[in-house]
């Protein structure tokens, strides 16, 4: 593919010398290789999109550009020169500057104070700040980037769109020529793209060069000027988009082999029904969803991060409050906090388990009971001995290597953690388990142990709802599975349609 | 089972756990103490002062008791003292118009634990820090009870009443009795029942504890009622000690409540502590206060001397508390 798809130098690269290079940048994290033999060119003027899956190395990539990470092994050179970049500071005097997905304005201060933070003219009086140069400074910029607003607004009663105005016109203030863009269209509405593809127009004429990581198709095909795709870790290919079709970018995306597998015994026909939603929507910005989970399956929860998988889970178990819609399980409707959902067995296994699911200072038996104890001692007394017969049995039965119930739980390993908390719902006799990230930060062992224990589960007649970024995974152990997008289902794959390309696909956005 | 980390599987420290250890050393401090203060007085040994030492600890502790699950669930009740105050001049006025002490009692516990119960709204369904809740109850109760009482002092209750402060059972101070009915019931309660068990897991990590099926609402209105009732009950107990009531008798109850709560190990951060641990915390605390009155110390270096206890219990936790 790669010579099939051999760049034709664009006209500036015959001319011109990238603005910016990287060669064989590595960065490794203890257990991941975030990024492997890295290299990638930006030219003056250029937008280059960046595509990949979640955790494809994207922001790896970023954070090594914008020297928020250094990198363990690689290059840069800056206009042909060799440089170096090991600190925020290092790429600001290069022109570099990013603008966040979160952004970094501070909420209570106006446009101009923002924008010229720590670099305040100063005024007449020692200590003081000259006020006026600011406002006139920042009206200039702000008129400049086409951006019309009185720059004495405070900066938190701007909207999404206009915040980021105010962080690109930061960037420019600074010099910046090499502007790294993540999602800048994920929370925009239509209008406000157009302002901000307006404005990246302008930019490009005046030769600044942009780095702009997408999600969505449309916008990679009519904004692009190069797409640099990126694959655990590694570069997959630069392309232009007239070289190439949404459906082959797709497939560097996701292309790889896998060897790996899960136990799983698919069961040869579905049991009843357990969970059905019904249209359900949420002020956490998921809508109209609609959702069958049956004993013996495990139903795939997938799309890209901040599609509304996890504001799903949270929804189902009653941890968001839901504002239309019905959640039926096992046949009675739910509705409530979750106090309500676990009495009636469902169990969530948050993404977050040191902050959401573990009280880490208290003990592994604590922890493991915490969910049971109505179910254990329906009189209300607590018996510290009989807890810990529980715990036991738990630790044996999941094989957490610990060396007594009475160890502290936030001194366990990630797999280890991860067993206490599927422990907890196992005790508490869940039926429905809605897992979230289910493997994220646990090693290759454990991963399949963890696996093997859902399996088990299902195959005695509980169920699972899984979330995972991990499509190897769902694609392995799923039965089927629902992809979102922005908030909504949209799609379902049964188990003969359950490829990557598929789930990439339907999650990525067409519009 | 490649998953194993080698700080998982080394030994545990030591053979007892970390709340007896301190627990340990918090009772070490309770005899150091009596026995430099039986050596540099006589008088303190003799029973009259022993006995005396336990009626003002149980007047602390009962206070602190409640408390006590309020700072386990990281929360605070700067309203204790106010309460008590309300309460016993509630109390006191049904006293003096019905003639029955009965009614009395249990007025003044509904007094206390209705706004405990409020402080528990606050907390729960309008979000208000605990701190800032309370502390802002701490001055309405204030202004209603100086409006309600307006300069006034109530006194002379029936000679049957005054016994629960100041009568003697089997050569026992009654409220002795009390102090030991209720260190049973809270430490009960807090070791032995779900709900105890739930507090706990509230106070460690109140995010889990709600996704981990806990009603972690209706568990704070409890504790916030609960530390209200107590403090009823302390009212009650207060005006059959002292036969009077008057606005400003809560003034000087809330932060000695707090001292005891924290000398006796419970983390302000919430889910570490004991009611046992708090009793110790007020008895360490009466003893000083005692012994510098038998040493005829001066009553003003009293709040310095508790101050220091304070930060030192705190942070001798705090060393001796592995953090993870």
């Amino acid at each position: 593919m790669s010579t099939a798809l051999q760049m034709a130098p664009a006209p500036n690269e015959v001319t011109a010398t990238p603005l910016l290079e990287l060669r064989g940048i590595s960065k490794e994290f203890p257990g991941v290789k975030a990024l492997d033999d890295v290299s990638f060119a930006l030219y003056p003027g250029e937008v280059h999109m960046l595509l990949g899956e979640n955790g494809a190395g994207k922001s790896s990539l970023m954070k090594v550009l914008c020297g928020a990470y250094k990198a363990d092994a690689g290059e840069f050179f800056h206009k042909g020169e060799k440089v170096t970049i090991t600190s925020t500071a290092d790429a600001q005097k290069l022109g570099i500057a990013v603008i966040f997905q979160e952004f970094s304005l501070v909420p209570y201060l106006d446009i101009a104070q923002n924008i010229f933070l720590g670099r305040e003219p100063k005024g007449r009086i020692p200590g003081t700040i000259d006020r006026r140069k600011i406002l006139a400074d920042a009206k200039r910029l702000l008129d400049m980037i086409g951006f019309d607003i009185d720059p004495s607004v405070i900066v938190n009663t701007l909207g999404v769109a206009q915040q980021q105005m105010v962080e690109i016109a930061k960037a420019i203030s600074q010099n910046a020529r090499i502007l790294v863009m993540d999602e800048p269209t994920a929370a925009l509405s239509d209008r406000e793209t157009e302002l901000l593809f307006a404005l990246i127009a302008r930019l490009k004429a005046d030769g600044v060069s942009i780095v702009y990581i997408s999600h969505r198709m449309a916008e990679v095909f009519s904004l692009g000027d190069r797409i640099t795709v990126l694959r655990d870790g590694r570069r997959i290919d630069g392309v232009r988009p007239a070289d190439v079709t949404p459906d082959q970018l797709v497939r560097m995306m996701v292309g790889r082999t896998v060897d790996m597998t899960y136990p799983r015994n698919f069961a040869d026909k579905p049991g009843e029904l357990l969970l059905q939603v019904k249209g359900l929507t949420s002020s956490s910005g998921i809508s109209d969803i609609n959702i069958e989970v049956r004993r013996g399956e495990i139903v795939g929860l997938c799309g890209l991060v901040g599609s509304g998988r996890s504001e799903v889970a949270r929804a189902i178990f009653g941890a968001d409050p839901t504002t239309s819609g019905e959640i039926i399980f096992d046949g009675k409707p739910i509705s409530g906090e979750p106090d309500v959902a676990a009495r009636r067995g469902i169990a969530l296994i948050p993404e977050s388990r040191k902050s959401e699911g573990l009280a880490l200072l208290r003990s592994v038996g604590d922890n493991l009971v915490v969910s049971a104890l109505r179910k254990l001692f329906p009189s209300g007394l607590f018996d510290p001995r009989s807890g810990q017969r529980t715990a036991d049995g738990l630790i044996r039965q999941l094989r957490i290597a610990t060396p007594s119930a009475r160890q502290t739980v936030g001194l366990l390993s990630g797999g280890n953690q991860q067993k206490v908390v599927i422990g907890k719902w196992l005790a508490a006799g869940a039926k429905l388990f809605i897992f979230d990230e289910p493997t994220r930060g646990i090693d290759v062992g454990a991963k399949s142990e963890i696996f093997a224990l859902i399996d088990r589960l299902v195959a005695e007649g509980a169920a699972a709802l899984m979330i995972s970024s991990e499509q190897v995974e769902i694609c392995h152990v799923c039965d089927r599975a629902y992809v979102m997008r922005e908030g909504r289902v949209a799609g379902h794959l049964a188990r003969n349609e359950l490829t990557e390309e598929n789930i990439v696909r339907l999650g990525m956005h067409h519009a | 089972m490649t998953d194993i980390t080698k700080d998982a599987l080394s030994p545990p420290r030591s053979f007892l756990s970390q709340d007896a250890i301190q627990l340990f050393y918090r009772l070490l401090a309770v005899f150091l103490i009596c026995a430099a203060l039986a050596m540099l007085n006589d008088s303190f040994l003799s029973l009259g002062n022993i006995l005396n030492v336990l009626r003002q600890a149980s007047l602390t502790f009962f206070i602190a008791s409640g408390l006590t699950l309020v700072v386990l669930t990281a929360g605070l009740d700067l309203s204790v003292g106010a309460n008590v105050a309300l309460s016993a001049c509630v109390a006191g006025t049904v006293i003096h118009t019905t003639g029955s002490p009965t009614l009395g009692i249990l007025t003044g516990l509904a007094c206390g634990g209705i706004v405990g119960l409020l402080n528990g709204v606050m907390v729960t369904a309008l979000r208000i820090p605990s701190f800032i809740a309370t502390y802002g109850m701490l001055w309405v109760l204030n202004g209603l009870t100086y409006w309600y009482m307006a300069g006034e002092t109530l006194h002379g209750f029936p000679a049957g009443f005054r016994q629960i402060g100041s009568g003697y059972l089997f050569g026992l101070p009654i409220p002795v009795y009390l102090l030991l009915v209720f260190l049973g019931i809270g430490t009960l309660f807090a070791q032995r029942t779900i709900w105890g068990q739930e507090i706990y897991a509230i106070g460690a990590n109140p995010v889990a504890a709600r996704l981990s099926g806990i009603p972690v609402a209706r568990r704070l209105l409890l504790v916030y009622a609960v530390s209200g009732t107590m403090a009823g009950l302390a009212s009650i107990i207060f005006l059959s000690r002292l036969n009077s009531a008057e606005a400003d008798i809560g003034e000087s109850l809330t932060l000695p409540a707090i001292a005891a709560v924290l000398i006796g190990g419970t983390s302000l951060f919430g889910g570490v502590g004991t009611v046992f641990g708090t009793f110790i915390g007020a008895l360490i605390l009466t003893l000083v206060l005692n012994g510098m009155n038998l040493l005829s110390v001066s009553a003003n270096w009293q709040p310095l001397v508790t101050g220091i206890i304070v930060i030192l219990a705190v942070w001798l936790d705090m060393k001796t508390r592995r953090r993870t």
